[in-house]
């Protein structure tokens, strides 16, 4: 993650250990759901597991347009 | 009595400076330069072979000059092996780390090297050997081979050791598990611990963070509608098949799969080989973890310009930070190569 960071390529990291990925050096993150299932619970119907899936993805895309000038959590609603 | 090998650059051989610098690997009998030193020193062991290799040589055939060297280690009898001290000479201190590393992993016997806290051999190379912290120049050469002999000593007639800090070198991030003598439980420590934290007094953690390194914080997109955005994960998402062989744990291997045209990773068709999870929902449904149909109706509504016609995929479980900065490293060619203007990663 840091070297394609380092290499000037704008990322965003979906982690769920969002702790981690900051001690590590992600600069722009998003939190997911869990670790087997980062972006939909199978306890939950298709349906809820893909407006999250819709939402969280679309969060970590607007974090890519995201001027920031420190390390990053991007908020999500779902 | 046991036996031990030095390694050492030209200059040290005496052969010249950087004129010098490309001279190829050879190795000679006995003692040259330093050997003798540290021969004179060394309790438990003599010095039997001295190899010599320009700084140069090293540093542009790293490979070529590794292979060769191990060749001429092949048929020789050695139970330690020693390289510099490389002062604060960074070529230096990276060969003796390249050196020392590959020794250490053909033939299995402890490698010692010294170099100044600023080569770069340092960062480089302290997770993987034991580098003792060497003065600036060869003004210090005694005392930083007396500081590599006496360690050898103790290694050779298996003495117990401190931990990287007690005995002086470069602390390498391994843990070891240890009988404390006045067998204090963790539970009590931690206490005492936090008791001092909270009232504002020094105390010093059993498990210390290492110093971050941090990467500056690449450039916003402008127009993410005209992006080209590539997925990656290190879910161990990959075809069924796992073509190219990536690793459960401890990966070494990544790949790159096409999803031209595809709206989703169909179970079945995909899954995930990663060790470090429990996979049924990932192999239910592999877009919970590489969110392939998300992605794709954001291009279909123009969110973004383009979805990059590959993905991306590794183990991140039990994978060294080397390793992974590499693996990294050969993706980004790519990218660069084939436009690609930003990364989703997804990681479990």
């Amino acid at each position: 993650m840091k070297e394609i960071e380092r290499a000037g390529i704008t990322i965003v990291q979906m982690a769920n250990l969002i702790p981690v990925a900051k001690t590590v050096g992600a600069n722009r993150m998003v939190p997911t759901i869990s670790i087997p299932y980062p972006l939909g619970d199978p306890s939950t119907s298709k349906e809820e597991q893909w407006k999250l899936r819709y939402h969280r993805v679309g969060v970590a895309l607007d974090a890519l347009t995201t001027d920031i000038k420190e390390q990053t959590v991007f908020r999500v609603k779902i | 009595m046991k036996k031990a090998i030095l390694y050492i650059n030209q200059f040290f051989a005496g052969l010249g400076g950087e004129a010098k610098a490309d001279y190829a690997p050879e190795i000679k009998n006995g003692l040259v330069g330093p050997a003798m030193e540290l021969d004179k020193i060394l309790q438990n062991a003599e010095v039997t072979h001295t190899v010599i290799c320009g700084d140069n040589f090293m540093g542009s055939n790293t490979e070529k000059a590794v292979e060769r060297i191990l060749e001429f280690l092949e048929d020789k009898e050695f139970d330690i092996f020693f390289a510099g001290p490389a002062f604060q000479a960074g070529r230096y201190g990276s060969a003796c780390g390249n050196i020392c590393k590959a020794v250490k992993e053909k033939f299995g016997v402890p490698v010692v090297t010294a170099m100044h806290e600023e080569n770069p051999g340092v960062d480089m190379f302290k997770k993987d050997i034991v580098i003792f912290k060497s003065g600036k120049s060869a003004a210090s050469m005694r005392k930083d081979l007396n500081k590599m002999a006496q360690f050898g000593d103790k290694v050779l007639a298996g003495e117990k050791l401190g931990t990287a800090e007690e005995e002086g070198y470069f602390i390498r991030g391994i843990r070891h598990q240890v009988w404390l003598e006045d067998e204090v439980p963790a539970s009590d420590r931690v206490v005492d611990m936090l008791l001092k934290k909270i009232r504002g007094e020094e105390f010093i953690s059993e498990l210390p963070i290492p110093e971050l390194d941090r990467v500056p914080i690449a450039e916003k997109i402008e127009e993410l509608s005209k992006a080209t955005i590539a997925l990656v994960t290190s879910g161990g998402i990959v075809p069924v098949e796992n073509p190219d062989r990536i690793q459960s744990a401890s990966a070494t291997r990544w790949g790159r799969y096409n999803i031209k045209g595809m709206d989703r990773l169909e179970s079945g068709v995909y899954k995930t080989i990663h060790a470090g999870y429990d996979p049924a929902a990932a192999d239910a449904d592999p877009n919970v973890c590489l969110p392939l149909d998300a992605m794709r109706a954001y291009e279909n509504e123009g969110k973004i310009g383009k979805l990059h016609d590959y993905f991306y995929t590794t183990v991140g479980t039990g994978t060294t930070q080397a390793e992974a900065a590499r693996m990294a490293n050969e993706m980004v060619e790519y990218f660069k190569n084939e436009g690609v203007d930003a990364i989703v990663l997804t990681s479990t």
